[in-house]
């Protein structure tokens, strides 16, 4: 493996680490928020065993979205240099802010997790709330930064000089509002079907039933009406995609030639060499209308840019479709647990309701990654759109290979930690939280 | 607005050395205690530290943020030369950061404490020995941008007896700040003692510590004593950090917390003081006599405007609530409670 791979690999795979416990950390607020209040206005313990229970977990998760934040910051430079030297100055000031939204919710945590018993009930309901808005707003100001590397802007390009530079231009790029709408529907989606799947399974298991329903509700519903947004707000981004990064788009559908009445490819192997797609399912003129809104119109294929500006297109494409198909499956799941809730409330016993959630467990977070695959990888081999490419940005320290793998293997290990720390926190539920004996309080 | 910059450069770096010190201290402490109270060092650290310790390592990030967006080119001569480090301390944060939330939130408690435990107190030692080392060799003009074989450019600008030196002087004063940090925060006569014992030990390791940096330098060719001696300011700063040393002994026989963390803070910002004064604003030395400026490579006017800006609004938000936090939780009373 050469450096520049190992490098690339490595920014990848700590941001694909980063990202599930950003976005459990910046979702789980809510739906903490949302039993809380159920307690503190039902005063039905079986609430506050909940907001308990979850609030534990986000402290883990919490402490490891921190310690792979903090080592991203300066991942950027050890694997980058390059690019920061530049980009620090133009896109900062997105990051600049998010430190003071890290801040006040770090700040907020310490209150909320340490703040049962000692703070008035209702600011102690409150300090959750901002935990939960700062993540969000975080999550949206880093969003905000990456999308300046798709739509580089607040800066002119003159000779190899970055001059003229306007930090609040460049945090409002072309990109900025499609890519952090998506990113934070994508947030709620993912969450929220993980944990409705995990409590789905403690169900079917009839453990602690109480319980368990309690929380997959919550879970649940946010998982389900962020699902029925996401295409929405998807098509948002395809068109946004079209008109900034046409190349990237059409990697994304494996389209090699400009052409109107384009199809819409779905599925398929595309085969470069021959710069066809095999197998596909072709939908005349589809992507045309939903890239321009004209069945007519005219999208642009890989061979408007240069043979060595063009993304990888299998990777790309095949992306692209896990992310839209799991989002479809994930829109289904949604209708029918909508249709249970309004009309058919004899489902929600039902055992095949439940193991559809316990199988959609994983399949936000698959598409999360793949999202972000189709963003990274189809900017290639640009690392700052049109201005900089990622092989001039890397650093010139040889051996990155290793420092690869030894994150690579640290990524690992906490993984398989917090997945069994998890595990135990779960298992405990029944002698930690038994609502039906009202225990006292046992913890914290 | 650069020097605004600049103010809350230097602030972060000497709140994330004073609470984020003091923070890795207790891991210090706690593998330097005997072993029969070993349990009870471990519970009052753990009160007192967490629900601020996330907020205390926020001052990292806010000072590294503040390096790539205002002053890119030190940042990134940093990240390339002193990679190794760099991965060292992040390693080290990494395994202390997770182990201290594994070891107070799983909810079985078994043998996989053995596993955490010692992996906390160790990245606790790991984690600041790197950071002096870094801070140490930026300054030292170690850095050689001409080097062109793989040990002069990427090993010995940091493995050298002055940085390994700054490196074991940052652990004693983290030691030293979570050993008086710790007395406020007991309740119980015998536990004072013990601790008040521990701080009067911290106190001659660091000055040891600080004794071993002079003698490094030396044998390193580096005029330490001229920068810090050398200007009026910094000379004054060392003084008056000296005799401040008297006071905090009267405080420590005295029983006066609150008294004494001022002291400490105030020790420590001065010896950060006469460390950076001389050589303002360099803050980078290499080898070749170049110096990276905070002045002159600052990011272009108006980035330093908007992060000057970035950096006041955001510690009108920041500052109460981290007083109150630390308010709420750090009286001895009030603290005690939070257990159970
Ligand atoms: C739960 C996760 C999830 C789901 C179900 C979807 N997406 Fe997505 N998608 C993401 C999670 C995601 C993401 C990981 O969050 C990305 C990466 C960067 C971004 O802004 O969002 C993304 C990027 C992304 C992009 C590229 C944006 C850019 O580069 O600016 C497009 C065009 C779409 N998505 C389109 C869709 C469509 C049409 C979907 C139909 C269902 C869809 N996504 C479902
Ligand atoms: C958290 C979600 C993200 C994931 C999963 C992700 C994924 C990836 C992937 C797969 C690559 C490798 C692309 C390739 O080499 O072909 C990459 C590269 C990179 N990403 Fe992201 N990314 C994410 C967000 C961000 C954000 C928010 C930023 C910056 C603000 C960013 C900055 C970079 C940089 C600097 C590189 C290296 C250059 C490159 O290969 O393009 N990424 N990321
Ligand atoms: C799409 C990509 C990203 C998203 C959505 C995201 C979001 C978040 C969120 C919500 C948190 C709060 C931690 C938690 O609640 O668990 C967090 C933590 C953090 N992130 Fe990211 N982040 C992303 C990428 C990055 C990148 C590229 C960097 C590097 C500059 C970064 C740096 C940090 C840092 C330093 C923290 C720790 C802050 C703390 O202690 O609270 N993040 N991130």
């Amino acid at each position: 493996m050469d450096d520049f791979l190992a490098a690339r690999l490595q920014m990848a795979f700590s941001l694909g680490f980063h990202i599930v416990f950003a976005c459990i950390g910046m979702v789980m607020p809510f739906f903490m928020s949302v039993a809380h209040f159920y307690w503190l206005r039902t005063k039905k313990v079986v609430y506050k065993d909940v907001t308990k229970a979850w609030s534990k977990g986000v402290a883990i998760f919490f402490a490891t979205g921190a310690v792979s934040g903090t080592v991203l910051s300066f991942e950027l430079g050890l694997l980058w240099p390059k690019f920061m030297e530049h980009a620090g100055p133009i896109f900062g000031m997105p990051f600049s802010l998010e430190g003071t939204a890290f801040f006040i919710e770090a700040i907020a945590l310490g209150f909320y997790l340490y703040g049962w018993n000692r703070l008035n009930p209702w600011f102690h309901w409150a300090t959750g709330v901002v935990v939960g808005i700062s993540g969000l707003l975080s999550g949206i100001l880093v969003v905000a930064a990456n999308a300046w590397m798709n739509s580089p802007a607040g800066f002119d390009y003159i000779d190899g000089q970055y001059l003229n530079i306007d930090p609040v231009k460049a945090m409002f790029n072309d990109a900025w509002f499609s890519q952090s709408l998506h990113m934070s529907v994508a947030a709620f989606v993912s969450t929220g079907f993980a944990v409705a799947g995990v409590h789905a399974l403690m169900i079917l298991k009839g453990k602690n039933v109480n319980f368990h329903s309690k929380a997959f509700k919550i879970a649940a519903v946010f998982g389900t009406v962020a699902a029925c947004l996401q295409p929405i707000s998807g098509d948002i981004s395809a068109k946004d995609v079209a008109k900034r990064q046409p190349e990237k788009l059409a990697a994304m559908e494996a389209h090699f030639h400009t052409e109107r009445n384009a199809p819409l490819i779905i599925g398929g192997i595309p085969d470069t060499a021959n710069k066809t797609v095999d197998y596909a399912i072709k939908i005349p003129g589809l992507l045309s209308f939903m890239a321009t809104g004209d069945f007519n119109g005219e999208v642009k294929g890989l061979d408007s840019v240069p043979k060595d500006e063009q993304p990888p297109v299998a990777v790309t494409h095949y992306a692209f479709q896990i992310m839209v198909g799991l989002g479809m499956a994930m829109v289904l799941i949604a209708v029918l647990y909508f249709i249970a809730l309004w009309k058919k409330r004899q489902w929600l016993n039902s055992r095949w309701l439940l193991r559809l959630f316990v199988v959609a467990t994983p399949l936000g977070f698959i598409a999360l990654e793949a999202g972000w695959t189709v963003t990274e990888v189809g900017r290639q081999p640009w690392i700052i759109r049109g201005v900089m490419r990622t092989a001039d940005a890397v650093t010139p320290m040889p051996g990155i290979t290793y420092s690869f793998y030894l994150f690579t293997a640290v990524y690992i290990s906490l993984a398989i930690i917090v997945s069994l720390l998890l595990f135990r926190q779960i298992t405990m539920v029944d002698e930690l939280y038994d609502s039906e004996n009202l225990s006292k309080d046992k913890l914290l | 607005m650069i020097y605004v910059v600049i103010v809350f450069l230097w602030t972060a770096i000497l709140l994330y050395i004073l609470l984020g010190g003091a923070d890795f201290g207790a891991g210090i402490i706690e593998l330097m205690t005997a072993k029969e109270n070993k349990a009870k060092t471990r519970k009052t650290m753990y009160k007192a530290i967490g629900p601020i310790w996330e907020a205390n390592h926020m001052w990292l990030i806010i000072a590294v943020v503040i390096l790539f967006v205002g002053f890119p080119k030190i940042y990134a001569t940093i990240s390339v030369y002193l990679h190794i480090p760099l991965v060292c301390m992040l390693l080290g944060i990494i395994a202390r950061g997770t182990a201290f939330v594994f070891r107070n939130y799983d909810a079985v408690k078994d043998d996989m404490q053995k596993v955490y435990t010692p992996i906390f107190v160790y990245s606790s030692l790991i984690t600041p020995f790197f950071l002096g080392i870094i801070a140490a060799s930026a300054v030292s003009g170690q850095i050689d941008p001409l080097a062109n074989d793989f040990l002069s450019a990427f090993i010995f600008s940091w493995l050298n007896w002055f940085s390994v030196a700054v490196g074991i002087f940052t652990v004693s004063i983290c030691g030293f700040l979570a050993t008086i940090f710790i007395i406020g925060q007991t309740t119980d006569e015998g536990d004072r003692a013990h601790f008040v014992g521990k701080a009067r030990r911290a106190i001659f390791f660091v000055m040891g510590c600080g004794a071993l940096v002079f003698l490094a330098a030396a044998v390193e060719h580096i005029p330490l004593a001229t920068w810090i001696f050398g200007d009026t300011p910094g000379l004054i700063a060392i003084i008056a950090a000296s005799l401040s040393l008297i006071v905090m002994f009267y405080a420590l026989n005295k029983n006066k917390p609150i008294l004494l963390r001022l002291l400490a803070g105030f020790q420590v910002a001065m010896i950060l003081f006469a460390a950076t004064y001389s050589h303002f604003p360099d803050i980078v030395l290499l080898k070749n006599g170049g110096n990276l400026s905070l002045l002159i490579h600052q990011g272009q006017a108006k980035t330093i405007a908007t992060l000057g800006y970035a950096l006041l609004i955001g510690s009108l938000f920041i500052l109460p609530a981290l007083v109150y936090l630390i308010y709420i939780f750090q009286t001895p009373k009030k603290a005690s409670q939070i257990a159970e």
